[in-house]
């Protein structure tokens, strides 16, 4: 059997910024009309020895063996390659790009707009926003997702400074630690998230209010505070962001973590692109909702941390939310 | 600097399995793991062809590209080697080796995969050469001693040969302009059926 090759894209990610100079000079020369009929140049491979029996074994054919390993039969896995050209070229450059970029413009963001102040003076008065459960849940997954984070950002990026730092005994401890780490405490971020999604899920059903939210830009920037009810627009989106991009890495990640149900090397090898991919996207977003919750708003880590937020920030934040409390309260 | 590498002549390899088994003995490889094996297309058919196949010492090794602990090195001769005090059993060399070379003792949950195990051409590890440690590592250490992987010394017909790669290439190109084929050795050409005086090197006959 042979089996399905992959889109081959022989091309590194930093090619990026070339390719798009030479499509902007292209389309230059073409408006220009000075562009040329190109001769397409195929480079046809001159098949050396290029037999049947050859072929069928370079495209992946199997074969009869005595070795019990799985897969022994094929000679040449050829999708291999190919794992490692995605991965090497564009997984983990792009998602150096990715991380760096984000902590570049929040921290420029913070420079130039500064921290979302409260209006005015706070009243003493507090309204409880997390009940005990929802924090202990909260904080549960937000120390397994950064222990998962740094744990794979260090087997992804460590070799390439971590080793020299730390030197190769050291090194190679916490390596191990990192990977023990990451397939144990990974089933226990699955369980986490997905309680998480069903606890939190009515609470972030998107309406008209946060449509005019995200219009206004959430407020970030500026004096205008856009209304919105228990959860604005933007918690509602990293909500959505967290649940549909967790599932994925969550999914990616056992098949990985349980190669004892014998999956081939291409399921894996797939797998690994689409929790690197996803993770890295996943770890990006994960910096803006730090940022907001943390240094980007002000009083906004004391609901999360003791389940009360003052009335002022609750008048400010979540009007609708706050009306509705007060209502009740009568 | 001599440059090492395997090459199976699979017009001789006649599927004894002798190289496995040589391997596995001298290297005293872990139970479970098989460092080398031999594969047989067409398996009872005509045009039946056995390749033998292990780690094949990779220039650009993608094994190496992939590892995330950086375990792996080459050595002068162009072996490819790793420190298994290092490993973390991801698997990553697995998925990346193109012929299935890199071997784990076990695949539980939670990615228990124990230290991985592979060809070491018969050259050992970093550990001091010949030492109890590197030969209960990674087996023995033959190259150190002057001596060539075993798999190959011990290969009945010669198919299997292990060397400096441009030696390898003129015993192997020697064999091909010898048998007069098109092809070369790899062929199954079912087009052009070879006369049988072809099929092998005879080493009674006066070379021509």
């Amino acid at each position: 059997m042979i089996p399905n090759k992959w889109l081959t894209v022989k091309l590194p990610f930093h090619i990026m910024p070339f390719l798009s100079l030479m499509l902007v000079l292209l389309i230059t020369l073409s408006f220009s009309g000075l562009a040329q009929a190109a001769s397409p140049s195929e480079a046809k491979v001159a098949g050396f020895a290029s037999t049947a029996y050859w072929d069928a074994i370079s495209k992946g054919e199997s074969g009869r063996t005595q070795s019990q390993a799985n897969e022994a039969g094929q000679l040449i896995n050829v999708q291999g390659e190919e794992w490692r050209h995605w991965r090497n070229q564009w997984i983990t450059p792009a998602g150096a790009y990715a991380l760096g970029g984000t902590l570049a413009v929040l921290l420029i963001f913070y420079l130039l707009v500064g921290q979302n102040k409260l209006d005015s003076a706070r009243t003493g008065n507090t309204i409880e926003r997390w009940k005990r459960f929802d924090r202990a849940m909260h904080w549960t997954v937000a120390t397994l997702f950064i222990i998962l984070a740094i744990s794979g950002l260090s087997l992804l990026y460590g070799k390439f400074f971590l080793r020299d730092a730390l030197g190769a005994s050291l090194w190679g401890n916490y390596a191990t630690l990192c990977k023990l780490a990451h397939n144990y405490l990974g089933p226990l971020f699955v369980l986490g998230l997905l309680l998480m999604i069903v606890k939190w899920m009515k609470h972030n059903v998107f309406n008209r209010t946060d449509l005019t939210w995200f219009l206004q830009g959430g407020g970030m920037v500026g004096k205008a505070h856009p209304s919105a009810g228990y959860m604005n627009g933007g918690e509602k989106a990293w909500f959505w962001v967290l649940t549909l991009v967790g599932i994925v890495v969550c999914a990616s990640g056992l098949v990985m973590d349980f190669p004892n149900f014998g999956q081939y090397r291409e399921t894996m090898q797939l797998a690994n692109l689409i929790h690197g991919g996803a993770s890295l996207l996943l770890i990006a977003a994960s910096f803006g909702h730090i940022y907001i919750g943390t240094a980007g708003t002000e009083g906004a880590l004391e609901g999360m941390k003791t389940g009360y937020v003052d009335e002022t920030w609750a008048k400010q934040h979540h009007d609708q939310w706050y009306d509705e409390v007060k209502k009740s309260d009568r | 600097m001599a440059r090492m590498k395997f090459l199976c002549d699979s017009k001789r390899c006649i599927e004894c399995n002798g190289c496995v088994t040589a391997c596995k003995n001298e290297n005293e490889v872990e139970w479970g793991i098989q460092r080398r094996r031999v594969v047989t297309i067409n398996d009872g058919d005509p045009g039946e062809t056995s390749i033998s196949v292990a780690c094949m010492h990779c220039s650009d090794a993608p094994c190496m590209a992939v590892c995330p602990t950086d375990v792996f090195y080459q050595t002068e001769d162009g072996i490819v080697l790793h420190n298994k005090d290092g490993c973390i059993g991801c698997g990553y060399c697995l998925f990346a080796c193109p012929f299935g070379a890199p071997q784990f003792p076990s695949d539980a949950a939670f990615g228990e995969r124990g230290k991985m195990d592979k060809c070491t051409f018969c050259a050992g590890g970093p550990e001091e050469d010949n030492s109890p440690e590197e030969k209960a590592k990674y087996g023995s250490n033959r190259i150190a001693e002057g001596k060539l992987p075993l798999c190959a010394e011990m290969c009945s017909t010669k198919a299997l040969l292990a060397g400096d790669a441009s030696e390898v290439s003129d015993i192997f190109r020697e064999r091909v302009i010898y048998r007069g084929h098109n092809d070369g050795a790899w062929a199954q050409n079912q087009a052009e059926p070879q006369p049988e005086a072809d099929l092998a090197y005879d080493v009674t006959q006066p070379k021509v």
